[in-house]
């Protein structure tokens, strides 16, 4: 029974932080039709900014809302830097800018601030440890299945009840048609950069809180994740993305608990051969995403 | 109300349209035929934003609309129902409906009302309000479409081939709802390849081919004076 507690509450925590890390990246592909490589990079800015405020003296949960902030804003940054400017142009231009803007990032956090690991300030609550039925388990892998239930639910709220939610969907099967509704482009997309930069933000705290430290390749793994979520789950479908990331956390979990210590450092190798098998069965992913306006 | 002058699209080093001018009056029904080919719905796509005009002026109530985007130019009063009748298939009628007034979201008892008026034009509509819109027909799509663009409370509306792939008994009643529209006030500009329809609802109509207008004049003219096979058929 412990047993079987533990799996859920791993895989349900891990599954929560890989389904926000696929939402924030598929919100922009579904609108842009576009990986934002820089993607990565926003989690890596909210531990920075994490690390930076740690001296000041602030409360933890002011200097969280602070990273989150700033990682909103690097996520606008993006469109303005990267995106708006070579839009226009052609896809393989604003892929280029995207890793640039990723590389650009990640040097000046090597340059100004260092290649080695910084401690992130962290409460003390991410390191303490609860039994539930016997199993005994971090409670920041309660926090982290509560933050994203409540964030799933805000994100769903938003795309289902709100104008700009709903303009956003519209946008994202056919973006032409809901600019001459009247939809401006430029709103959209920016929305769409800054809530891909909130969870972002959201996810860096608490991938950042299972390691304690933050280094300027810190976002690659996430950006990876996503990636692969959002590819077996859909890539244009936000339910998808969710049920990617929980797929991808029960395979994860699964091969950590059941694979010998031997074979546990080729992980990587049985996750991926399963995710082959998933795209060979299903190679639109499992949810194909709105049909791009075709006339039925 | 909507002035053409000189107007020529370009895709590339082929030219669309080479440099069209026409008007529509306010209150005026006029149709733009043509064959395949003939530069039409490049015309409208320019019209509505959506495409760069590589030369000549588009006005609209005497406001330059040349090089607005798209969601400037419904803002100006200018709706376009495009003729790949682009519903968002994966949200509700109510919720495409919703998107038509996004420009007015904020008055909500316009909307509201606007929306009661749609509902009696179209029933249909209000029958299917929770439906995915893509689980639709064609014509209903179709009604859904150009009911979207009349919630933007246009001066102005853009009709390209409002009939193309429908049953006839759906077109019959789609030329009904034009004329319902155009007894209403609404300036209409419809672009079509059933010509006989088109002529019976138009005041005036402009005959395009090879990206020029070849002939205009009412929509008696029309029919009197100039042999349209020729044009559709490329004699």
């Amino acid at each position: 029974m412990a047993f079987a507690i533990q799996f859920v509450i791993d895989v349900l925590s891990l599954g929560g932080a890989y389904a926000l890390m696929a939402l924030g990246l598929v919100i922009i592909y579904g609108i842009l039709r576009l990986v934002n490589f820089a993607y990565g990079e926003l989690i890596m800015v909210a531990g920075y900014t994490m690390f930076l405020s740690s001296g000041s003296g602030l409360p933890w949960i002011v200097m969280a809302v602070l990273a989150v902030g700033m990682a909103v804003l690097f996520g606008i940054l993006t469109d303005y830097v990267a995106f708006r400017p070579v839009r226009a142009k052609s896809v393989t231009a604003v892929l280029i800018t995207s890793f640039a803007f990723s590389n650009l990032l990640q040097n000046a956090a090597l340059l100004f601030i260092s290649p080695r690991p910084r401690n992130v300030p962290l409460p003390d609550i991410f390191s303490q440890t609860v039994t539930i039925g016997g199993a005994i388990t971090p409670v920041r892998n309660l926090i982290t299945i509560a933050a994203s239930i409540v964030l799933l639910a805000a994100v769903a709220f938003l795309m289902r009840k709100t104008t700009l939610g709903i303009a956003m969907r519209a946008a994202a099967t056919n973006f032409t048609m809901a600019r001459m509704l009247g939809v401006p482009a430029n709103l959209i997309i920016s929305s769409a950069f800054a809530l891909s930069g909130f969870l972002a933000g959201v996810v860096g705290i608490l991938w950042i809180g299972r390691i304690g430290t933050v280094v300027p390749g810190v976002g690659l793994e996430p950006l990876l994740v996503a990636f692969i979520a959002t590819v077996i789950g859909g890539m244009r479908s936000l339910p998808g993305a969710v049920i990617g990331g929980f797929l991808l956390a029960l395979i994860d979990t699964t091969l950590n608990y059941t694979l010998s210590q031997d074979l546990l450092k080729f992980r990587d190798a049985f996750t991926f051969s399963l995710v082959i098998l998933i795209l060979l069965w299903r190679p639109q992913g499992l949810i194909p995403g709105p049909a791009s306006g075709q006339r039925t | 109300m909507l002035d053409i002058r000189d107007l020529s699209v370009s895709y590339g080093t082929i030219r669309a349209v080479r440099g069209i001018s026409f008007t529509v009056g306010k209150g005026e029904l006029v149709s733009l035929l043509g064959a395949n080919g003939a530069g039409k719905s490049s015309t409208i796509k320019c019209i509505a934003g959506a495409l760069k005009a590589s030369g000549g002026s588009i006005t609209l109530g005497g406001k330059d609309i040349t090089s607005a985007s798209p969601e400037q130019v419904v803002r100006a009063g200018l709706a376009t129902v495009p003729e790949t009748r682009d519903v968002f298939p994966d949200l509700t009628v109510a919720e495409n409906l919703m998107l038509g007034a996004y420009i007015h979201r904020r008055d909500q008892a316009g909307n509201r009302e606007n929306l009661e008026r749609l509902h009696t034009l179209f029933p249909r509509l209000a029958e299917r309000s929770h439906q995915p819109a893509g689980t639709l027909s064609g014509g209903e799509q179709q009604m859904l479409v150009i009911a979207r663009a009349l919630m933007s409370r246009p001066t102005v509306l853009l009709l390209d081939e409002p009939s193309l792939g429908l049953a006839p008994a759906i077109v019959e009643r789609i030329f009904e709802m034009i004329e319902t529209l155009k007894t209403s006030g609404l300036t209409i500009l419809l672009v079509e390849q059933n010509v006989n329809q088109a002529l019976a609802v138009a005041d005036r109509a402009y005959v395009m081919r090879l990206g020029a207008i070849v002939t205009s004049g009412t929509a008696n003219e029309i029919r009197a004076t100039s042999d349209l096979s020729a044009h559709y058929l490329g004699g």
